[in-house]
């Protein structure tokens, strides 16, 4: 009597959401199992690893990092090394210089940051605003015009923003968008729906349901991308079957294992090490979640990441 | 799968003897089916059909309990795929590989790593021990056996398996050792020893057959061991037993389960880590490495916290005042309430803007800040009455205390219970904390 096997494939399936243009182009999505299930059905498309950068450019004083883009000479010649890392299938350029709460960088410089990146690289480009809702709308606008054509992905959208955001990038330069909402499936799915009441297409669309480092209320994380998921093809709630994009590196890299230094801490270990292992176990978790493509930072990490998506696919 | 009261009561004698303290059978049967009464409590119920019924009423997968002492555990007994449909019961846990080449320079290593962290101990509960050949197997039961850590005996020797559990059959490892070749035999072992045997083949098929040949044999002390040949196989094997049991009611992977990641990606600490913590959401009971840093246990422990957190619980950091950045009583406090999110995030926060401070944790429920605040546990009240019972005012020459933006609110009231002391609201948001830190002192 052998295992009898009772594979899930569903009648729904996620969205398929491309962007950046030609051979390098990115999909996200498609694909009717859980995360990974290939033992049910076809994945489909891989998910996909982003490199982040800042328009700053990169952590000096992380050694692998410092060493990776060691002679890159300003932003172009960063987002270029960015692009040719082992694993990357697309480059996210973070303009939180930007920030009016810190340097306070004017939109015409982050245009223009915006712009050497995206000439410099062959490969899909995804902006981050700085997170001040008011300042990343001038951005997104202004970068989503001088950008057009270029088929890019802003990362995100917020309930205060979208309206704008959408109507800039998406309805006026034909970019994409992520929707992003705080870690629960009702607020995520509420903005999707506002989005779809735009008038905006499914094929525009992303989403970023929330994410936290591993150890900082990733539960609630785990358990919305479940849900989401669950909801998406168990359900076929077509208000849920966006492709999940998450930003792993900005929390990873952010919270304290992978910022206090050793000499604060001897028994912890070299810092470097700390936040390559929280970025890898995070990227790791919320892949298990469903999450179609992830941000990271360090090259060790996304040559990490990237060899686990092909050993599972 | 539950029993109906009316499948049980055709199993009663139906004389309605009132015996069992209940007036009829039938009310009887309700009861048992509720679960409020036990089977046996029926004098004139027959052997066959209490087996009948401890079958049926038995959980879907089995909770199998290892270890003895302060190294007992029960791993297993969940009953849901997903934690939001109700929540996990068995934290899984974590191990390392030793080996009689390796075991010397590793054993330090795994000792170092041991903190508490929300009043739990994070620590590597257990050590696979490696067979190679057996004099060498059985010194490497003696040097690691009485160390406070659940033992594996990953030995597909059964002579050698028999003797290293004669060492240490006392501390009750787990024999991962049956294969569909040697199951017969090492049945035997381990059901002599009373020790957990672990099983493992070369596909699902094999582990299936081979467990249900091991269950007909009478043993159900079992964990499969769903490693496989890849990365890719060890993911598949983990969901598709674990699914087989909860979703489909397959008693026979009603099992825990045992995945060594250091088998599918040897050498290789970072995928190690991905791997993990992959089996800690998706259904690893005991998951094996070859070394467990600080920089990987911070991650793990600290997902397997949280993924193992009963999701009508929030968690909760225990009330009391905690010194940041060296902070004397001259330093200025801080507070905020005692859910562990919201403490790691503040916490986090003024470490990183280096500004010593007195961190005063009241005992607000578990709840955020807002939630607190509307459920009146976290008020001008609780916050004095915290105050007076911890005895801040003489353990603090400061009199000032930040309150968290979203509770501003509450400044006015505070100032009026706390005489002497001056309020500050801080930002709505921790990422403003640092600034905020620097600029105020």
């Amino acid at each position: 009597m052998a295992f009898k096997r009772n594979p899930q494939t569903f009648n729904a399936s996620i969205n398929e959401v491309t962007f950046g243009t030609g051979d390098k182009a990115v999909t996200l999505g498609g694909g009717n199992t859980f995360p990974m299930y290939t033992f049910d059905g076809e994945a489909k498309n891989k998910v996909a690893i982003g490199v982040e950068i800042s328009d700053s450019g990169v952590d000096m004083t992380v050694p692998g990092i410092a060493e990776y883009y060691a002679g890159a000479e300003g932003i172009g010649a960063i987002a270029k090394k960015a692009s040719e890392m082992p694993g990357a299938d697309f480059v996210v350029l973070t303009l939180d210089g930007a920030d009016p709460n810190g340097t306070n960088k004017s939109v015409e410089d982050c245009v223009a940051v915006a712009k050497e990146v995206a000439d410099a690289i062959d490969c899909p480009l995804a902006i981050q605003g700085c997170k001040n809702i008011e300042k990343d709308i001038q951005l997104f606008e202004k970068v989503a015009e001088a950008l057009a054509g270029k088929n890019v992905l802003f990362v995100s959208a917020r309930e205060e923003s979208y309206k704008s955001i959408a109507a800039a990038a998406v309805m006026a330069y034909k970019q994409k968008i992520s929707a992003e909402s705080a870690v629960d499936i009702n607020l995520a799915k509420q903005l999707n729906v506002l989005i779809s009441q735009m008038g905006i297409q499914p094929e525009n669309y992303v989403m970023n349901v929330g994410s936290a480092a591993a150890g900082y209320g990733f539960e609630y994380v785990a358990s919305t991308l479940d849900r989401v998921r669950g909801a998406a093809l168990g359900q076929n709630d077509a208000m849920l079957q966006m492709p999940i994009i998450t930003p792993v590196s900005s929390e990873a890299w952010s919270v304290k294992e992978a910022v206090v230094s050793e000499e604060d801490f001897p028994e912890w270990g070299a810092r470097e090490e700390r936040g390559i292992e929280m970025e890898v176990s995070t990227a790791a978790a919320v892949i298990a979640g469903g999450s179609n493509a992830v941000i990271l930072r360090h090259p060790k990490t996304v040559d990490t990441i990237a060899r686990l998506v092909g050993a599972l696919m | 799968m539950a029993l109906k009261g009316i499948d049980i009561f055709k199993l009663t004698p139906k004389t309605n003897c009132k015996e069992c303290g209940n007036p009829t059978c039938m009310a009887f049967a309700m009861k048992v089916a509720q679960g409020s009464v036990k089977i046996e409590q029926c004098p004139h119920m027959s052997d066959e059909a209490i087996a009948k019924l401890s079958e049926a009423t038995a959980p879907p997968m089995k909770a199998v309990k290892v270890g003895a002492g302060e190294c007992e555990y029960t791993l297993g007994g969940e009953t849901v795929l997903f934690r939001h449909d109700k929540t996990f019961v068995s934290r899984n846990l974590f191990g390392v590989n030793v080996c009689p080449g390796c075991v010397d320079e590793r054993l330090p290593e795994i000792e170092k790593v041991d903190y508490e962290r929300i009043g739990e101990r994070m620590h590597t509960e257990v050590l696979n021990l490696k067979f190679t050949e057996k004099e060498a197997f059985l010194g490497l039961v003696n040097k690691v056996k009485g160390q406070g850590k659940l033992l594996i005996l990953d030995c597909k020797d059964v002579d050698a398996a028999k003797e290293a559990l004669e060492l240490c059959k006392a501390e009750k490892p787990i024999l991962n050792g049956a294969t569909p070749d040697n199951y017969k035999e090492m049945v035997e072992v381990a059901k002599a020893a009373g020790v957990a045997l672990g099983v493992s083949a070369p596909d699902l098929d094999a582990l299936y057959d081979t467990t249900a040949a091991i269950e007909a044999l009478g043993y159900k002390e079992l964990f499969l061991d769903v490693t496989g040949a890849s990365i890719k196989d060890a993911y598949a094997n983990a969901i598709q037993v674990r699914r087989a049991a909860l979703k489909d009611q397959d008693r026979t992977f009603g099992y825990p389960s045992i995945v060594n990641v250091a088998k599918v990606a040897p050498d290789d600490t970072a995928m190690q880590t991905a791997l993990a913590s992959m089996f800690v959401i998706k259904y690893g009971s005991i998951i094996l490495m070859d070394s467990m840093t600080y920089a990987q246990a911070l991650p793990l422990f600290g997902l397997r916290q949280n993924i193992f957190t009963d999701p009508q619980k929030p968690m909760k950091v225990e009330p009391g005042l905690y010194p940041i950045n060296g902070a004397d009583e001259n330093s200025v406090c801080v507070t905020t309430v005692d859910f562990a999110l919201t403490y790691f995030v503040v916490s986090g926060e003024l470490e990183r803007s280096g500004v010593p401070c007195n961190f005063l944790i009241s005992d607000a429920g578990g709840y955020s800040v807002l939630t607190a605040w509307a459920a009146g546990k976290f008020s001008a009240g609780t916050i004095s009455k915290f105050m007076k019972e911890y005895d801040i005012e003489n353990k603090v020459k400061s009199r000032t205390l930040i309150i968290p933006g979203k509770a501003a609110v509450l400044k006015g009231e505070l100032e009026e219970k706390l005489p002497g002391w001056t309020i500050v609201v801080a930002p709505n948001d921790a990422t403003g904390l640092v600034k905020f830190m620097k600029d105020f002192k």
